[in-house]
């Protein structure tokens, strides 16, 4: 069909940064893309893969420390890549591993600095604790946000940048200071897995508005039925930690 | 206290828990508290010495066949059968199995430990042999990353004495063998032709390539039929055998339980009589376990990680059978449902989904919502989900894919209408 819109979706790393489900944040964008009208082309960015001309929203998962130690090099490289798209206002989507490494910086536990491509403006130390439980957020765009971290690393924003929400209940970034994630531009960056999409389509509606905007001008969304997703949220807000 | 009242007295407590129905694991901590050298005491008498098998998947199922295999060959066993494999669940099965003075009647026991609690007791029993099986992701809320794992699988191969079994199929467990240098080291695999059907996690979304190594395997599985007629081969002899145990995963723990009663019996093996053993071995409980409701069966699959999810959806065919889901998330279950994204349903598309039930149902409907799977009835409430289920597929065989706490309380309630065998 030729008058099918189609919008590229980039899995950035899925070989080595793919770990809690973050297939799932995949899916959710196939999927209501299909379902408000556009056809998805998902596509997979590994190290040493020439970077895509053609991109329309990003996504990167999380990853084990292994993982983030195979792919720094990589990424130092096509960071300024990121950076254009980003100034750009191509939204994407970085979560916990990949949340880290697009920042500044990250110190390990052993006081070695693994160098970000500061695309967000955040620093991360590893800390003593993992901060692991379920996660309850409140942001000022998106409402409640629901879902679960599991990171050692503590993430402190720096000034030029927001953070995503306000912790209601959980750690976020670090514990300490009641924030949540980070906001720049159409770039998110969070440590909430669970996956975050299926959970919170408000974010994966938002993502795919953005690219749709960049692509095509409007964005006239469909009306999907999100009644699972409205109980699975209203389950996962009472859970333990 | 003197060693005989603390045995009398553990044993009571034993007594007591199973009369309030309660879990395994109360009396073994008891004994734990009084006497913390109960276990290594015990176990020490052993002539046989202690096995340990461990890993992510399949440790009850493999465990239990381990343990007929090694009885066919004429030795007495003794394990921890319940599933309650940290310490305290063997302290539990002990004190069941010893007699007033503390001795156990056995020439060897074989023992199913989690990760994270094998890793202490191996500090105080060294294991005479262990048998390692895969490295998963699971409960990552609790070991935090999959390498976190290996390396507590590779503290429970260095403590080991005599003999170690690794999964050659598995690359965290396969590089194990790197850490070891006293221990015997020997293998289980697949033919190639079947390792399609095991990726690893690293390969979950791109599917099993084929896997290089020139690692030389004591029992591989070479080819598996519909009707769980197995090929292994065994020290370069091809053995036939049809299994009572069905999935292919289950199945491939046979070679695994093979590979290791071979070590520990050596060149007396009977193998007619071991192999007729493995042909009898049925599912251990909820673990493919059927139970007859109103003259048609009820499967119990359990499900904890998105590996033991994949490879049951690929092993059970879903024609002509009603299916349930029944998600969990206790702390034995995982809290996190991330891992529910990683499993691919497609194989549930013609049949769909007929019930789905547990705390998370709706995280699990919502999952099936993205896979585009119908699915006829969502209830939380377990025990009338259950009753639905059964009610609007009266005349079916179904099939309950089921997380650990959820298959517990799922049992209890086909307790109430049939006959379900007690978890001793």
């Amino acid at each position: 069909m030729t008058d099918q819109k189609t919008i590229t979706v980039l899995q950035l790393y899925p070989n080595d940064m793919n770990i809690y489900g973050d297939w799932g944040n995949v899916l959710v964008i196939k999927r209501r893309l299909e379902w408000h009208g556009y056809t998805p082309r998902i596509i997979e960015y590994n190290q040493g893969d020439s970077f895509p001309d053609d991109v329309d929203i990003i996504l990167g998962g999380g990853g084990q420390d292994s993982g983030q130690d195979k792919i720094e090099q990589d990424l130092l490289k096509i960071g300024d890549r990121l950076k254009q798209l980003a100034e750009k206002n191509v939204p994407m989507l970085f979560i916990c591993g990949l949340y880290q490494l697009v920042g500044k910086s990250f110190k390990t536990q052993d006081g070695h600095i693994i160098n970000g491509i500061s695309l967000l403006d955040v620093e991360t130390i590893a800390g003593p604790e993992r901060l692991i439980g379920n996660i309850v957020t409140e942001s000022d765009i998106f409402g409640e946000i629901i879902g679960y971290e599991n990171h050692s690393g503590q993430t402190f924003l720096g000034t030029g940048i927001s953070a995503l929400g306000k912790v209601v209940k959980g750690a976020g970034n670090n514990g300490q200071d009641g924030t949540e994630g980070a906001k720049y531009r159409n770039v998110i960056g969070t440590y909430l897995h669970g996956s975050l999409l299926p959970k919170n389509p408000a974010i994966a509606d938002y993502l795919i508005e953005q690219a749709v905007i960049n692509k095509y001008g409007d964005f006239t969304p469909t009306v999907i039925e999100d009644r699972f997703a409205e109980l699975a949220r209203s389950v996962a807000s009472k859970r333990p930690r | 206290m003197s060693k005989p009242y603390i045995t009398l007295l553990g044993k009571a407590v034993r007594r007591v828990a199973q009369m309030r129905g309660g879990g395994s694991a109360l009396p073994g901590l008891f004994v734990e508290k009084i006497d913390p050298q109960f276990i290594h005491r015990t176990l020490d008498q052993l002539p046989k010495g202690v096995v340990v098998v461990s890993g992510t998947n399949g440790k009850t199922t493999t465990t239990k066949m381990v343990v007929e295999l090694l009885q066919s060959q004429g030795l007495r066993v003794f394990t921890n059968r319940t599933g309650s494999n940290f310490t305290r669940g063997v302290a539990a099965a002990l004190l069941g199995d010893v007699d007033m003075k503390g001795n156990l009647d056995a020439d060897i026991a074989v023992l199913e430990l989690d990760e994270a609690h094998a890793v202490h007791f191996v500090k105080s029993v060294p294991p005479k042999y262990s048998l390692l099986l895969n490295v998963m992701r699971d409960q990552l809320d609790r070991f935090g990353e999959i390498d976190a794992t290996a390396k507590l699988l590779a503290t429970i191969a260095r403590a080991t004495t005599d003999t170690v079994v690794l999964n050659r199929e598995d690359p965290r467990v396969r590089a194990i063998a790197k850490v070891l240098d006293a221990q015997k080291v020997t293998y289980f695999g697949l033919a190639p032709a079947m390792t399609k059907f095991f990726p690893s996690d690293d390969e979950m979304r791109s599917g099993a390539s084929a896997k290089t190594t020139n690692l030389n395997a004591d029992v591989v599985l070479a080819k598996l039929n519909d009707d769980n007629q197995a090929e292994f081969t065994i020290d370069d002899k091809i053995v036939s055998a049809k299994l009572e145990l069905s999935g292919v995963y289950n199945i491939y723990n046979a070679a695994a339980a093979l590979a290791l009663v071979r070590q520990i019996i050596g060149d007396d093996i009977n193998e007619p009589k071991l192999i007729e053993a493995l042909t009898r071995v049925r599912p251990a409980f909820g673990r493919g376990e059927t139970i007859t409701v109103g003259g048609q069966p009820v499967e119990l699959v359990l499900v904890k990680n998105p590996s033991g999810f994949r490879l049951s959806l690929a092993s059970f065919d879903p024609a002509h059978t009603a299916t349930m889901i029944a998600i969990n998330d206790n702390y034995a279950d995982g809290r996190d449902m991330s891992w529910l994204w990683d499993v691919d349903f497609d194989s549930l598309k013609n049949e769909g989904v007929a019930e789905i039930s547990g705390i998370r149902a709706y995280d699990i409907a919502l999952r099936l919502q993205y896979d585009e799977i119908a699915v006829s009835h969502v209830d939380t409430d377990l025990a009338a989900s259950l009753q639905h289920f059964l009610s609007t597929n009266s005349t079916t065989p179904k099939r309950i894919y089921c997380t650990y706490t959820a298959m517990l309380a799922l049992r209890r309630e086909l307790a109430k209408i049939t006959n379900v065998e007690a978890i001793s």
